[in-house]
């Protein structure tokens, strides 16, 4: 039931597009309790794919094991053609240190549940952290792109407001802003709109939809099967730790070839 | 209890269900209404006041010139003692302050050895009174008459003087103060440390920020408000604190009362002048805490607080129809 192969039909990437994002055999267990077993997972540029799946099926501790924000146990994450947090030597994949590490989050970005904007710094700061402090870009063109990814996700006119002035709705929307300034090979999205009141969901899912479509490659955990079936290329069903089920939106989310996946969509569905 | 609770609250209900309807207007002028007196109050101002001419008056019956006092304020060797202590009190302050980032930040590394040596210096410096830290400094002499910087086991010697010679009153004082006080520094930028989310580190960390970079750009300036507060506390404690070194003949306020007590006898003028001193040089710390205080929390970060500056700033100069006066820098 909790296999790990993929469905054929699913992962298959566009033609000549090159994997961005690849984990192998993703294992993580947390004392005796096995939290992700074997998980494989291949994602290729531009696709927006949605990890959906009960609560504890591990679908946000996977998402972080990407940046490694979590470091799994087994497995390795290949980021844009690199082992995260390692260096290939001689056919040995030798850990770096954090400092090396870091440099290759830069080449991501993360969405969180509960937003994290950086409280002491304001809606531009936020934006500008990243670009500036840490990829060195010029201050002048960063900002200009800043404000530019500001306006796009309707926040213009909040850019000289602290987070703590803002919506929760208005908070996610800055924090993918942060995120996009990154330029970064993909988005990850950790339950984007759990922690936001139902009123402020439909904001951010909407810029979520805009960047799909402007092509954005993204990994999206999400209870929102209406998003996914809206703009997903592809989903992906996890339970108990594994991925049960994945192939394109029409085939999981419409005709599910697992009795568990169809026992969770009645249920979320009903 | 348990079941007269709901009925409580459904009655509660209706009180204010049928309350919120505003009542009609009588058709009458409304009845005139007197407020209440507060007799206690005017009782207890006054007995305050009486008790305080009565400690006045006690006061200029004691057998004291208060006519010297002014003069001690600003003899020389007062002066001499108000420098001595306010040089003590920062420079054990600021050692004191970078120390215990040290110590902090070995606390929570994860390394064993140095959490344990952390913890360990903390419960030392932290168990032992400051008068005997001082003390034991003052006469490290008799222990270790010469000190020694070399390597070990070899006849290579980089330094070699006399421990009288470099311990002098104003470094055993320091190395008292400052040592206990970092004790204490750990123990505040660990609170503060540990008082920034978590999930602030993990933000950092996804747009690529190095450890270094994490802690100087956002956890440090976040712990900040957390951490000024006890500092400014501790400084003020500080301050007093060097009293102390008096012990050991350092030349600070009470060194210096007692030096010219000594001559005239007049011990309780020169304690006062002494006292005036530490009380103007605590208010001034005071202040300066207040407003350190403040310009770490210039922006207020609840939902509908008030605009920060940079933002009113901006507005204004929009109002007046020109550019902003202050540039806000990316």
């Amino acid at each position: 039931m909790t296999t790990t192969d993929t469905t054929p039909g699913g992962a298959v990437p566009a033609a000549g597009a090159a994997p961005v994002l690849e984990a192998v055999g993703i294992g993580k267990s947390y004392g005796s309790h096995e939290v992700l077993r074997d998980v494989s997972m291949t994602v290729s540029s531009g696709e927006v794919v949605c990890i959906i799946g009960p609560s504890g099926a591990g679908k946000s501790t996977f998402l972080r094991t990407l940046n490694r924000l979590e470091e799994p146990d087994a497995g390795e994450v290949w980021v844009g053609g690199e082992p995260m947090g390692f260096e290939l030597r001689d056919g040995v994949l030798h850990e770096l240190s954090e400092r090396r590490l870091s440099a290759q989050r830069a080449r991501t970005a993360m969405v969180f549940q509960h937003f994290n904007l950086f409280p002491h710094l304001t809606v531009l700061g936020n934006v500008l952290e990243g670009p500036v402090r840490v990829q060195r870009r010029s201050a002048k063109e960063a900002r200009r792109e800043a404000v530019e990814i500001l306006e796009r996700v309707g926040l213009g006119d909040k850019v000289d407001a602290y987070p703590g002035q803002l919506s929760g709705g208005q908070r996610q929307r800055v924090a993918i802003a942060r995120a996009v300034a990154m330029k970064p090979l993909f988005l990850l999205f950790d339950e984007p709109t759990s922690a936001l009141d139902p009123e402020l969901v439909g904001e951010v899912l909407k810029v979520m939809g805009d960047l799909a479509r402007d092509g954005m490659t993204m990994l999206v955990v999400t209870h929102e099967i209406q998003f996914a079936r809206e703009v997903a290329d592809r989903v992906v069903f996890m339970a108990d730790g594994g991925i049960v089920e994945q192939g394109p939106v029409e085939q999981v989310l419409g005709a599910p070839r697992e009795a568990r996946t169809r026992q969770f969509l009645q249920r979320v569905l009903a | 209890m348990a079941t007269a609770r709901p009925t409580g609250t459904g009655a509660g209900d209706a009180t204010r269900a049928s309350s919120s309807r505003p009542p009609e207007r009588p058709g009458r002028e409304l009845l005139p209404q007197v407020r209440l007196k507060h007799w206690g109050r005017w009782v207890s101002a006054v007995v305050i006041v009486v008790l305080l001419v009565a400690l006045v008056y006690g006061a200029s019956q004691g057998d004291i010139s208060y006519r010297d006092i002014p003069y001690y304020l600003v003899s020389p060797i007062i002066l001499q003692g108000l420098v001595g202590t306010i040089v003590l009190a920062v420079v054990a302050q600021v050692s004191a302050v970078v120390i215990g980032v040290v110590i902090a930040l070995m606390r929570i590394s994860k390394n064993p050895v140095a959490q344990a040596f952390a913890a360990g210096y903390t419960w030392l410096f932290r168990g032992l009174p400051v008068l005997l830290q001082i003390l034991l400094w003052y006469n490290l002499a008799l222990i270790f008459p010469r000190l020694q910087l070399g390597v070990p086991f070899t006849d290579v010697v980089f330094v070699d003087v006399s421990t009288n010679d470099v311990m002098t009153t104003f470094v055993a004082a320091f190395l008292g103060l400052a040592l206990n006080e970092s004790a204490y520094m750990a123990e505040i930028v660990r609170a503060g440390l540990k008082s920034v989310d978590r999930g602030q580190i993990e933000a950092a960390q996804s747009i690529g920020q190095t450890p270094a970079q994490r802690m100087a750009r956002i956890v440090l300036p976040q712990a900040m408000r957390i951490i000024i507060p006890p500092t400014g506390n501790d400084f003020i404690n500080m301050l007093k604190g060097t009293a102390m070194a008096s012990v050991i003949g350092y030349l600070e306020l009470i060194k210096a009362a007692n030096n010219i007590a000594s001559f005239n006898l007049q011990v309780m003028e020169t304690l006062i002048a002494a006292a005036i001193w530490y009380m103007v040089v605590v208010s001034v710390a005071s202040v300066g805490q207040y407003h350190l205080e403040r310009s770490f929390d210039r922006q207020d970060r609840r939902p509908g607080g008030p605009p920060n500056a940079r933002a009113l700033r901006r507005k204004v100069a929009a109002d007046l129809g020109r550019a902003p006066l202050v540039r806000s820098t990316p």
